[in-house]
């Protein structure tokens, strides 16, 4: 079945946070804990890019091979979750994490005094029974098993951020991509951050390309 | 002779501790222990009918395509 992704189009983000404040508000995420942020980049500058962030239920997560207690498990979905009763609030996962997910309830306390960690749980609770009381109060509220999508891209003004099956929102990005004639600096993850400096260089001149096309028009 | 004996004994005790020692940890990839988790399609809503779940969730992404909403 699916495999769950978190899919943002910075060309669509206006840094509303109106996710930021649907995750917050959907699972009552205590004050300090913010499992969704959204990060701007040439802030106030022209062509500023605005992309939504929290844990993009890796693949291959890093949180997961540095967890000491083992607490990280992955669903039939794949979407990372944890176990709150074996955390030790280490903060492994939260230097192992390149997103910056890893939340801690008591902030850069020192070890052992950061509780237990938090992060987006795809609105997909975690391991309680489902819609239990003991699974809102640990991992907030299952969506998922509500047949709904997570909240943050639910409440997306602009639908710039898309939940879901990773083909079926490839798909809804892709005729976007196409309608509007370009994918831009749209989509972001992993590759996008993290690709090969040759890959960003490339992209770069093909911008400063298009940029003296459009100029000598 | 019993002396050097003595001391021999006793810098081997005492040098004991400066021996060296592999320092690599050995990576062990751990599984998880913890409590096991319900899917998502069992109890509540949906009662163990995971078409109906995966339905629900496929209805539930075609909403975020605009251009398939305002047709």
């Amino acid at each position: 079945m699916a495999r769950m992704k978190f899919l943002c189009d910075a060309e669509r983000c206006i840094e509303c946070n109106g996710c930021v404040t649907a995750c917050k508000n959907e699972h009552e995420v205590p004050w300090g804990v913010n499992r969704r942020r959204v990060v701007t980049i040439n802030d106030g500058v022209p062509g500023e890019k605005s992309i939504s962030v929290s844990c993009m239920h890796c693949s291959d997560a890093p949180c997961m091979a540095v967890c000491p207690t083992d607490c990280f498990y992955k669903t039939e979905e794949a979407v990372v979750l944890h176990n709150k009763d074996a955390c030790i609030g280490c903060g492994y996962c939260f230097f192992a994490c390149p997103f910056g997910a890893p939340q801690f309830p008591n902030g850069p306390a020192a070890f052992g005094a950061r509780g237990k960690m938090d992060k987006c749980t795809f609105c997909a609770g975690g391991p309680e029974e489902n819609g239990s009381k003991e699974e809102f109060e640990k991992y907030g509220r299952n969506r998922i098993s509500e047949g709904k999508l997570p909240a943050c891209a639910e409440m997306c003004a602009t639908k710039a951020l898309l939940a879901g099956d990773a083909p079926v929102i490839s798909d809804i990005f892709r005729d976007r991509a196409l309608r509007r004639g370009k994918a831009g600096d749209a989509a972001w993850g992993w590759t996008t951050a993290y690709g090969k400096p040759e890959q960003a260089q490339e992209r770069t001149q093909e911008r400063a390309r298009e940029q003296q096309r459009e100029g000598a028009k | 002779m019993k002396k050097a004996l003595f001391l021999m004994a006793g810098a081997a005790f005492a040098l004991a501790a400066c021996g060296e020692y592999s320092q690599v940890a050995n990576y062990k990839p751990g599984s998880y222990q913890g409590k096991s988790d319900t899917r998502p399609w069992e109890g509540g809503k949906f009662a163990g009918d995971k078409a109906a779940w995966e339905a629900a969730l496929a209805n539930r992404a075609q909403g975020q395509n605009e251009y398939k909403r305002t047709q």
